[in-house]
């Protein structure tokens, strides 16, 4: 017996509107949540009690958004500077070490110190620590980079590897140089070396008080803007894009993919650094460890979902942070993991939709 | 051919055979009739359907609707091994054979004899036995990154033969061999059908079909516009004309002009090739304005390399100067920016980015240049003007200048490569099989334009296994064999034979 209706799946051969893309992730992301909601309903919770609770934990009031903006920060930075090495194919997953070095050459400043911290400027300090900590970030994405560039060492395996070193390097200055009274923790910096906050306002806004949004978001704003423009209207965005299309065409136009790999590298890099240098500076006002809870692996995801868009970045850190904001309110606490996983999955097997279309079909006689 | 009993039935019939592709019709109600012991010659564009067709027939695919009988007795072939059990054997366009095997382990893959113990000797034996029924030598204990591509052919045959193909379709075959192997590949397809095979030939050359066929069919778009006819008192022209749907003519027209000053001086140079084995053995040659030199010779003789290397994508010992500057040595960048445009063998693979429109694959060598390079940024307006202005030029044919390269066809790809290598008025080009795999239309405009370039003084090197195309459109032709230049001919007048001896190696004197 056969079905009344078949159902295909076949290739689209027509470009597809621009607004597909976005509304296949929006439906991919509505569609896990209500996934998450079917499960969280069959081991015995209200879905909706749950989504609503979630919903005030990070939206509920201002400090809970500030909160959210606060975590989205991180996950920002690191997600554009992973997206731009994606766009290449370069597969970037030291973030975590880009950021851990970029927070630990920021803290130099006031750790050693490298300038006299009761006589300069709040704003050189932090000039000079937001310079150093993108240079270090840019430094540790370099050694990949060129790994990769010139002896084609996969650059999975080294960013990973990486990655550890430059936790346990950050451990060493913290435990063994900069320890404050043998804790895991170097002492809280001099104000100076504080981002503002908005609740340094809080003497003349009173709505203020309280509110630990700093000035980092702004780093990762402008960052985005930056590589948007970059990616979407330079020179440098065309060979990029070019690259990550196909190498041996961008080699045979002429393009200098040494010279790129590095650059990309440095830029990821830099990005991620300038995250570390945002976390230590403007949320625990010191070198610790565990300073990233996974920020730089979140953010590679935050990277994949955004479909590598600067702009859409800004939305998925912005998701992402009140996923990690909500978490914590919440048993049990890995549900905002589960939530995570799960819209990742969906969002990346919606792609398919992009590329293949599905046709149900009547059964005609031609084909019965 | 053999003459059966009229009351023997057809080998193959195929009845209002339709297959749809998303968005296109690959087969429109096509009917196909291989009678027994035939050579049965199926020709077309790129893309009109006829592998499709032999596809459905290997039981590749599935058509979705339409009839097919062999031998008499409806069938329903549902997957390659029905079809191989009904005695159709398919030879297609790229090998399907493990390099680091032998021919004989090759043939027995995917057999259910031998079963555990191999016991190679005595197949060997058998594999000796098949190859001298049909004339198909090649060393049975050999292993296949060892043997030619002609070679590696004949053992493509001998796997349809050994499971028992008394249908066998050869898909182009002739397009990766030198000319005395494709005399070689006629006996054979002679002998086969002596011993009552049936053989479907896919070609669009029309030469061997006129060579070769017992009757042929043409395939238009997907539809049938000659129906098995016989050769007899079939013209080139005429079957091209089926073929294209107009009128083609044969004869590209080149006028007779002094070449100018030299632009491309190659000198003693060598290079490896990508197994890091000698593929270029000291070579020199030159090109002057206004001169197409020719290279002929079989593929994997250092052609590729030899492109290579002058375009900066390969490091090489000796001199290459392009307009009295080395390149050799230097960067993409420095060949270009001397003025040598390359067409490149791999046109996906190389010349162009699939997932980029055809904006964006037109201004790849341009884009660092005014008017395009704007500051730091791209002036995009000025590159959509550059792709509407060559895509009318170039007669590309696609939807609009946003279209990704990979949606275009082999022909408006090449086009949409020639158009951004041709368009900067270059003094070098390097081309490199530049009508491989187009159709006799493609074919046609794309000589046109480098015929063109020579007018415009422009210095070409045309690398091509077509030895009618190198004879027609250069001024000198060089033979490369083994890494050496091992002769020069004048087209006028040349003997293909002793061009094909060249070829192979068994002659190197000069002509």
């Amino acid at each position: 017996m056969k079905l009344p209706f078949r159902v295909e799946i076949e290739q689209r051969t027509r470009d597809i509107p621009k607004w597909m893309p976005f509304v296949t992730s929006l439906s991919a992301v509505i569609l896990a949540f209500i996934i998450s909601g079917i499960i969280l309903a069959v081991i015995g919770g209200n879905p909706f009690q749950v989504y609503a609770y979630f919903f005030t934990a990070a939206f509920g009031s201002w400090g809970a958004l500030s909160d959210v903006i606060v975590k989205a920060t991180p996950l920002l930075l690191i997600g554009l500077g992973c997206g731009l090495a994606f766009k290449m194919k370069l597969w970037n997953i030291g973030a975590e070490g880009q950021f851990y070095i970029g927070a630990f050459c920021a803290s130099l400043v006031v750790l050693v110190p490298l300038v006299p911290l009761e006589t300069t400027p709040k704003f050189l300090v932090l000039l000079l620590m937001g310079l150093l900590g993108m240079i270090g970030g840019a430094i540790y994405g370099l050694i990949p980079g060129i790994l990769k560039a010139k002896f084609n060492v996969s650059e999975i395996i080294t960013t990973l590897m990486l990655n550890y070193i430059a936790v346990n390097w950050n451990n060493y200055w913290i435990f063994g140089k900069f320890s404050d009274a043998g804790f895991q923790m170097t002492p809280t910096f001099d104000k100076v070396a504080w981002l503002p906050r908005l609740s340094d306002l809080a003497k003349q806004y009173r709505v203020f008080s309280g509110i630990t949004l700093h000035l980092g978001v702004v780093f990762g704003l402008v960052a985005a803007i930056i590589i948007w423009l970059i990616v979407r209207y330079s020179r440098w965005g065309y060979e990029i894009n070019l690259i990550g299309d196909n190498p041996r065409a961008a080699r045979y136009a002429g393009i200098n993919i040494t010279r790129n790999i590095v650059l990309v590298f440095m830029v990821s890099g830099a990005l991620a650094g300038l995250a570390g240098m945002s976390e230590v500076t403007g949320v625990v006002h010191r070198l610790q460890e565990r300073i990233s809870t996974n920020y730089g692996f979140s953010g590679v995801i935050v990277a994949w979902l955004a479909k590598l868009n600067p702009f859409a970045t800004i939305l998925v850190s912005f998701l992402f942070g009140a996923l990690i904001v909500a978490g914590r309110e919440i048993q049990p606490s890995g549900l905002s993991f589960f939530i995570q996983g799960t819209i990742l999955f969906l969002v990346i097997s919606s792609d398919v939709l992009l590329r293949y279309r599905i046709r149900i079909l009547r059964q005609t006689r031609e084909t019965a | 051919m053999t003459t059966m009993p009229p009351d023997m039935p057809n080998a193959v019939e195929m009845r209002n055979i339709v297959l749809r592709f998303p968005g296109v019709l690959a087969n429109d109600h096509v009917d196909f009739t291989l009678k027994r012991g035939e050579i049965h010659a199926l020709l077309g564009e790129n893309g009109a359907g006829k592998s499709t067709l032999m596809n459905i027939l290997a039981g590749l695919y599935k058509p979705n609707s339409g009839s097919i009988t062999i031998n008499g007795e409806q069938v329903n072939l549902n997957s390659p091994r029905d079809a191989i059990a009904r005695g159709i054997g398919m030879v297609h366009q790229h090998f399907m054979l493990v390099p680091t095997h032998t021919v004989t382990e090759n043939i027995l893959l995917g057999l259910r004899q031998p079963r555990f113990f191999m016991n190679l000797p005595r197949y060997d034996r058998h594999v000796q036995a098949l190859q001298e029924q049909f004339g198909l030598k090649v060393d049975p204990t050999a292993k296949i990154w060892q043997l030619s591509v002609g070679e590696q052919q004949r053992v493509e045959i001998l796997k349809t033969l050994y499971r028992g193909a008394q249908i066998v379709i050869l898909d182009e075959p002739t397009a990766v061999l030198a000319p005395h192997e494709i005399e070689d590949l006629m006996h054979t397809m002679r002998s086969m059908v002596a011993q009552g095979k049936s053989i479907v030939f896919i070609s669009h050359k029309l030469n061997e079909v006129t060579a070769v066929a017992d009757r042929l069919s043409v395939l238009r778009k997907g539809r049938v516009t000659a129906d098995g006819i016989s050769l007899a008192g079939v013209t080139k022209e005429m079957l091209a004309e089926l073929m294209v749907g107009r009128k083609v003519i044969f004869q590209v027209e080149k006028k007779v002009q002094p070449p100018g000053e030299l632009v491309l001086k190659v000198e003693k140079v060598s290079a490896l090739n990508n197994k890091g084995l000698p593929a270029l053995k000291e070579i020199s040659l030159h090109v002057r304005q206004g001169e197409i030199l020719g290279i002929a010779g079989i593929a994997g003789n250092g052609q590729s390399e030899l492109a290579e290397v002058i375009t900066g994508l390969r490091p090489c010992q000796g001199r290459i100067l392009i307009q009295d500057e080395d390149v050799a040595n230097q960067s993409p960048k420095r060949s270009i920016s001397q003025g040598a445009a390359h067409i490149p063998e791999d046109r996906t693979g190389v010349g162009s980015a699939p997932h980029m429109d055809i904006t964006g694959n037109l201004m790849m060598k341009n884009f660092d240049q005014q008017p395009i390079s704007h500051g730091w940024r791209i002036d995009f307006a000025s590159a959509r003007n550059q792709a509407t202005r060559l895509k009318g030029t170039y007669d590309i044919q696609a939807p609009s200048i946003h279209t990704a390269a990979a949606k275009l066809s082999g022909g408006n790809l090449q086009k949409v490569i020639l158009a951004r290598e041709i368009s900067g008025g270059p003094r070098l080009i390097i081309a490199m099989q530049p009508t491989r795999g187009l159709d006799v239309g493609a074919i046609e405009s794309i000589q046109k334009l480098l015929l063109e370039q020579r007018s415009n003084q422009a210095a070409i090197l045309l690398i091509s296994e077509e030895l009618d195309e190198l004879l027609e459109l250069s001024d000198r032709v060089a033979v490369i064999y083994e890494g050496r230049i091992v002769g020069e001919v004048d087209p006028q007048g040349a003997d293909i034979n002793s061009i094909g001896l060249m070829m192979t190696g068994a002659q190197g004197a000069k002509t």
